[in-house]
């Protein structure tokens, strides 16, 4: 009795902190809102997401049931079906979603303002990213850990098992030319950051020989050592960056350091994974996890405050960074962080296989997913502690600022945003790079807002080191999925010729493996590379892209949780799944239509492409853009291809759930449930 | 105050993949003990096999 009255009490508390949080940060005005704010408010609202909704959904909904055994424990053979801790299976499967997805993209979102942005990340996480998280989590632990794929196949119909695999292989590609070109952007003219990223590689390598035959399966012995030397590497980029010979050697433009990437691309898909990818993975997720924690302990002792405005008038669809109003870009600009249709391949497949109880779904599965989108937050907030004209100076490409540092500035302090080429040149020179301007893609920005706070922590001399660990963090992990991408793009691509010439379909035969591995990388390559000469950044382009078909399998996802949950008698709550599909639709159509179809040349890709025809056509573009207009023409077409491509996916898909529920709600046949038996838990609470 | 160092350090073994052997080891005992005939995998033999094992398929993300 007393004890409830405390709980309820707290509860209370909790609730009306969060209230009073989230009116600061939404109604502040005029003064600057401390980050502290931003943090409070979202934090409670996971606290009551957690504790109220996603209890409701474990036990109401899914009707989670703590006395089935887990297919872990069923299928228990001491390899991949293994019952694991709870904590442990949290631990791996925050590792396998969070990648350098909410990083970026609440970076390049802040063009709006901290708050559309803030909003989004919150509410989209609690409602949509997380619920799909869990749900997915849960129907695959029910059907022996069995991927996307393969449920929408067995539960849906083939159609839909078809759309989630080509979905995905697509996605693969355009998310790692994505990636690719924010570690270019990254590295361009910086000999510190990329004597830095390069060095990543043979320590990579020293690891993985390390821990497969020096000392085989020591494997927290042979990351301490990588992480050691992976620090050493960055106090040894400042020293090459002072070094004339060294510092020419590593200081390209961007083009070469393309070809760099595709290069390593191609070199990391080909060789075997215990030499690069297993290894570097090690490495990115012990840094992932420690960078975090220390960013957080920094925010809460600095408490900076947000110097980005809550709303910019960018939100009509003029921003530098990328084009488009507010609505719908600002969703599908953030989309890990949020929601994220990639979650669902980790959440169906591998993490079911660990766990040890059905009651562990609500902390993996949505849990899992609030502290990705807690790590979003903390990059919205790196990015707005920047004052807003230097994180334009840096997120603007040349192509819409000017190429000149005095244009560029000029430009950016029109808006109302005040930056002078001297305070830029100060800022490049504390964190030890050449120039800041122009350098799209979120990771610099990112890597100058939380060097400033981690540097007003530990001491303002060590800024350049800061922004390098900073940088060489996010490059570190970009390239694990670049990895682990071209590798999973390889699988499918072989799985699928492999019906066409089984000899092909070989995953350890080395002319299919050389062959498949190619055309992935020269999928991703041609993006990379188009993005790379593309002088409006390539990033306005591709991160739209990715956006729209991360969402597009979100969106799958929870098409198929809806039909399940449909099928399985619980139509009436079917809206759990069932309502942020219903905005996905809406935010992936409006967003598909507009990229499409939009008259503004920094939004519609056809329109862009006959803008760029008629110029040169005309004979007014200058020589060097001439140069590579038909190569730009030809990409716009093609993504304006791709992404009707997507738009058609989603809704032969969503069309087929709803014609499957149809049937099933006017009770003709439809495929039957695929749940396996119940079989009693064996295992004690505790137990593992 | 040990035990809680203690139970912390388990859990980074087991996060981290650093005592799968030993698992593997516990998992034979209890399942296989009585199979002579295979006897269980040293060390390096079952780690190279649970490693190439794990990158098949869909690890990691965005």
């Amino acid at each position: 009795m007393i004890k409830g009255l405390w709980g309820r009490a707290g509860w209370s508390g909790v609730t009306l902190l969060g209230v009073f949080a989230f009116a600061q940060v939404a109604l502040a005005r005029g003064e600057a809102l401390n980050a502290l704010w931003l943090l409070a408010a979202a934090i409670c609202v996971y606290v009551i997401a957690y504790r109220f909704y996603a209890a409701w959904i474990a036990a109401s909904v899914l009707s989670v049931d703590a006395t089935r055994a887990t297919p872990a424990e069923r299928l228990n053979n001491g390899r991949d079906y293994v019952p694991t801790n709870r904590w442990v299976v949290f631990g791996h499967h925050f590792a396998a979603i969070a990648g350098p997805g909410p990083l970026v993209g609440p970076t390049l979102a802040a063009q709006f303002g901290y708050l559309p942005g803030t909003l989004w990340i919150l509410i989209g996480a609690v409602l949509g990213g997380a619920v799909q998280d869990m749900v997915t989590l849960f129907l695959s632990t029910r059907r022996d850990g069995r991927s996307l794929g393969q449920m929408a196949r067995d539960e849906i119909g083939a159609i839909g098992g078809m759309a989630a695999l080509f979905g995905t292989f697509i996605i693969m590609i355009i998310l790692i030319a994505v990636l690719g070109l924010v570690v270019v952007n990254a590295m361009k003219h910086s000999p510190w950051g990329t004597s830095t990223v390069a060095a990543t590689i043979p320590i990579a390598m020293l690891v993985g020989v390390y821990m497969r035959h020096l000392r085989p399966g020591r494997v927290l012995e042979a990351s301490l050592l990588g992480v050691i030397l992976l620090l050493a590497s960055v106090v040894m980029g400042g020293w090459v960056d002072h070094h004339p010979v060294l510092a020419a050697l590593f200081d390209h433009e961007g083009l070469p350091l393309a070809f760099g990437v595709i290069a390593y691309g191609f070199a990391a898909a080909v060789l075997p994974v215990w030499l690069l990818l297993a290894p570097r993975d090690y490495l990115s997720t012990f840094m992932k996890l420690g960078t975090v924690l220390v960013l957080a302990i920094a925010i809460l002792w600095l408490r900076p405050d947000i110097h980005m405005p809550a709303i910019t008038p960018f939100i009509d669809g003029t921003g530098p960074i990328f084009g488009g109003k507010v609505f719908p870009f600002v969703f599908i600009t953030i989309a890990c962080g949020a929601i994220s249709g990639f979650h669902a391949l980790i959440a169906s497949g591998t993490t079911p296989k660990l766990m040890t109880s059905e009651r562990d779904i609500r902390t993996i599965g949505y849990g899992a997913m609030l502290l990705e989108s807690f790590v979003a937050i903390m990059a919205m907030i790196a990015a707005t502690i920047l004052e807003p004209g230097v994180f334009f100076a840096i997120n603007s490409p040349a192509g819409v600022v000017g190429k000149e540092a005095l244009d560029a500035v000029n430009t950016i302090s029109s808006w109302g945003y005040q930056v002078t080429v001297e305070q830029m040149q100060h800022l490049a020179s504390v964190m030890g790079e050449s120039t800041l301007f122009a350098r799209t893609g979120g990771a610099p920005s990112l890597a100058v807002g939380m060097a400033s706070i981690l540097g007003s922590v530990f001491g303002e001399h060590l800024l350049a080191l800061w922004y390098h660990f900073a940088i060489m963090f996010e490059a570190i992990f970009i390239l694990t999925t670049l990895d682990a991408g071209t590798r999973v793009g390889r699988f499918m691509l072989q799985d699928m010729l492999g019906n066409l010439h089984p000899k092909l379909g070989e995953t350890s035969y080395t002319p299919s493996v050389i062959f498949t591995s190619a055309l992935v990388v020269a999928g991703w390559g041609y993006f990379l590379y188009i993005g790379v000469i593309d002088p409006n950044g390539g990033v306005n382009i591709l991160w739209p892209l990715f956006g729209i078909s991360n969402q597009m399998l979100a969106a799958i996802a929870l098409s198929i949780g809806t039909g399940i949950l449909i099928k399985s008698g619980k139509a009436s709550k079917a809206w759990v799944t069932g309502l942020p599909l219903l905005w996905l639709l809406l935010i992936t159509t409006t967003a598909a239509y507009e990229k499409i179809f939009s008259a503004d040349v920094r939004v519609g890709f056809f329109a862009a492409a006959s803008d760029l025809s008629q110029k040169l056509a005309a004979g007014v573009l200058p020589p060097e853009k001439a140069a590579v207009a038909p190569q730009l023409i030809f990409n716009q077409q093609l993504d304006a291809w791709l992404t009707a491509f997507f738009v058609i996916v989603l809704w032969v898909v969503v069309l087929d759930m709803l014609n499957m529920s149809r049937r099933y709600l006017s009770g003709k046949p439809v495929l039957p449930l695929t749940e396996a038996g119940y079989v009693a838990t064996r295992l004690e609470k505790g137990a593992v | 105050m040990m035990n809680w160092f203690r139970q912390c350090w388990q859990h980074v073994r087991q996060l981290s993949g650093d005592d799968m052997y030993e698992r593997y080891l516990a998992h034979y005992a209890e399942h296989h003990a009585g199979e002579t005939d295979t006897p269980p995998l040293s060390r390096a033999e079952f780690f190279r096999q649970w490693q190439d094992e794990k990158w098949q398929g869909v690890k990691r993300c965005c």
